[in-house]
């Protein structure tokens, strides 16, 4: 077990040192040459208008929340599922069924709900009751 | 000196220990050295083969696509361009590194290394033939949905940091689109994990047989339309037409890597055609059987030793690779094939189609696991029924190639001269 997780430490850290160190050997063969031009961002070629520290559209933010249930979901599905064949040789496979089938009717449940809501549309309609007079 | 029995790292660093130093593996004081050093190893290797795999897929990638769209693509560089990966790279590595003055400067640096990290990191367990695994996580295939998360950070960092609107549109849109495909692909790594009973990765392969009719993927109804959920949504994940909403360059520049340059720039690619590989290996693991080869089992392969040992392991990398490399080929041709969604397309792609999909892919397998006796005529029937279905979408494929070729050439007289086939030695 140790060996395993280290073996991942090891795998991140010749990683982050082959990238570390590619750049470093870039900077001493590339060229270096300032100007203010090149600095800016790039906007097409225009000067910027701005920065890119605006209000941004919200549905990204429903689109995160429901993966982050969703995922919490999973997590706790993937445990059940390991252990499904062990319970069937043991022939409680009926059990474990109707439990692993019982998360995923809550799941779907829960997909139909935000479905439902709309939360899935990209493009929401404004009804009349949303907006605040 | 007693032999290797082919087991994971750890057992060869044990067998480094007491036959080569003559110690005690548990006694030792220098034992986490040479634990070290097998961990070392094993990530030069796979950082050496992601090299030289995610180099050359650039070239293919460049060649498929001249050929598609009936023009010739790099062919310079090298003997019929194989060389061109070479010269990008070097390319890269030579020009000038910007980083704007607006920009969040040590994210804007840290990003990469993000990505990268995420990137290698599923190589952990990714297993590349019988013994060839670097290390065996109990838990892989949740460690692999874990550590490619990682990416999507460092995308979310990379387009945030750029302080550019274009960035900023890439890298929130790949956050929204690769965390939403993350859902149905865990759910179709589920089907498999239900089949296995396991979560490591070698477990998986074991669990099938090295003739198709063994695979995951042949099963049974649900796990066949599971393959294909599978492969549709790592395409997604991968960042790959039909779904690089993140850097569709008709709409933002390129996405969460506009003010990226150099090398810092072809980190972000390397990841790219990295995942190729990861995502082939991913489904030809969970489906197509892995790396067994048919006839022999894995005990065989691990009774073995010395030089017959050695050459199982090699058939079976062959076995795996050609597998790989065949998805890796579909995904490339379904890029210069399908024309890109639309992002709101995309979401519901995944949340109206894919994720109910595979919820009702699940409660069909453990369905057909509970009633269906492994190993049973019945199970031999739909096995069989659904291997011919498979070699059925195979000969579909290539009949689906021809009859556009044929087309096309009735039609446009430029390609009238255009022959189907050309020897990859010799194409033009």
């Amino acid at each position: 077990m140790g060996y395993d997780f280290g073996t991942v430490l090891i795998f991140l850290i010749i990683a982050a040192l082959f990238v570390g160190v590619s750049l470093v050997f870039g900077a001493l063969v590339r060229p270096k040459r300032n100007e203010p031009d090149k600095a800016t961002i790039y906007e097409c070629g225009e000067r910027p208008i701005g920065t890119a520290r605006f209000n941004f559209n919200p549905r990204f933010y429903v689109i995160a929340l429901v993966f982050i249930i969703f995922d919490v979901e999973i997590a706790l599905t993937y445990p059940v599922a390991v252990v499904f064949k062990g319970w069937l040789k043991e022939g409680m496979g009926g059990i474990a069924f109707v439990e692993i089938l019982t998360f995923i009717a809550i799941l779907a449940a829960a997909l139909a709900y935000i479905w439902g809501k709309g939360n899935l549309e990209w493009m929401r309609e404004i009804k009349e009751k949303d907006t605040h007079k | 000196m007693d032999r290797w029995d082919g087991g994971d790292m750890k057992e060869l660093a044990e067998w480094v220990i007491r036959d080569l130093f003559s110690k005690n593996p548990d006694t030792w004081q220098y034992t986490w050295a040479i634990y070290l050093a097998g961990m070392a190893l094993a990530a030069v290797i796979c950082l050496g083969f992601v090299a030289v795999f995610a180099g050359p897929v650039t070239w293919v990638e460049r060649r498929t696509a001249g050929r598609i769209m009936s023009r010739i693509g790099p062919n310079r560089v090298g003997p019929q361009g194989v060389l061109q990966w070479l010269a990008d790279g070097i390319k890269n590595l030579l020009k000038e590194d910007l980083i704007p003055d607006d920009a969040d400067k040590p994210l804007f640096r840290l990003a990469p290394y993000l990505v990268f990290s995420g990137m290698f990191g599923t190589f952990v367990v990714l297993p590349f033939g019988a013994n060839l695994i670097a290390a065996d996580l109990d838990i892989g295939v949740l460690y692999l949905m874990a550590v490619t998360t990682l990416v999507v950070v460092g995308l979310l960092t990379a387009g945030w940091a750029s302080n550019s609107k274009w960035a900023l549109y890439g890298g929130i849109r790949s956050a929204a689109q690769l965390v939403s495909y993350e859902v149905p692909i865990a759910f179709a790594l589920l089907v498999v994990v239900i089949s296995t009973g396991s979560l490591s990765t070698q477990a998986i392969i074991k669990a099938q047989g090295g003739w198709p009719w063994q695979w995951f993927v042949a099963k049974n109804p649900f796990t066949f339309i599971a393959f294909f959920l599978l492969l549709t949504s790592a395409m997604a994940e991968g960042n790959r037409i039909p779904f690089d909403l993140p850097e569709a360059e008709s709409e933002l520049v390129a996405g969460y890597n506009t003010e990226y340059s150099g090398m810092r720039f072809l980190f972000f690619l390397f990841e790219e055609w990295a995942n190729l590989w990861i995502m082939g290996a991913i489904t030809t693991l969970c489906f197509l059987g892995g790396w067994q080869i048919p006839g022999v089992s894995p005990e065989k392969i691990s009774a073995s030793s010395g030089w017959t040992f050695v050459g199982w392991q090699l058939l079976s990398f062959a076995i795996f690779a050609a597998k790989v490399s065949w998805i890796v080929f579909i995904v490339i041709q379904a890029r210069w094939t399908l024309p890109r969604l639309r992002v709101d397309q995309l979401m519901s792609t995944c949340w109206k189609y894919l994720v109910p999909m595979t919820l009702v892919c699940i409660a069909g397998v453990l369905f057909m696991d509970l009633y269906i006796v492994q190993g049973g005529i019945t199970d031999k029937i739909i096995r069989w029924i659904m291997t011919l279905l498979g070699a059925a979408v195979i000969v579909l494929f290539f009949l689906r190639a021809r009859y556009n070729y044929k087309m096309d050439k009735d039609k446009y007289p430029g390609l009238r001269n255009e022959k189907m086939w050309y020897p990859p030695y010799r194409m033009p």
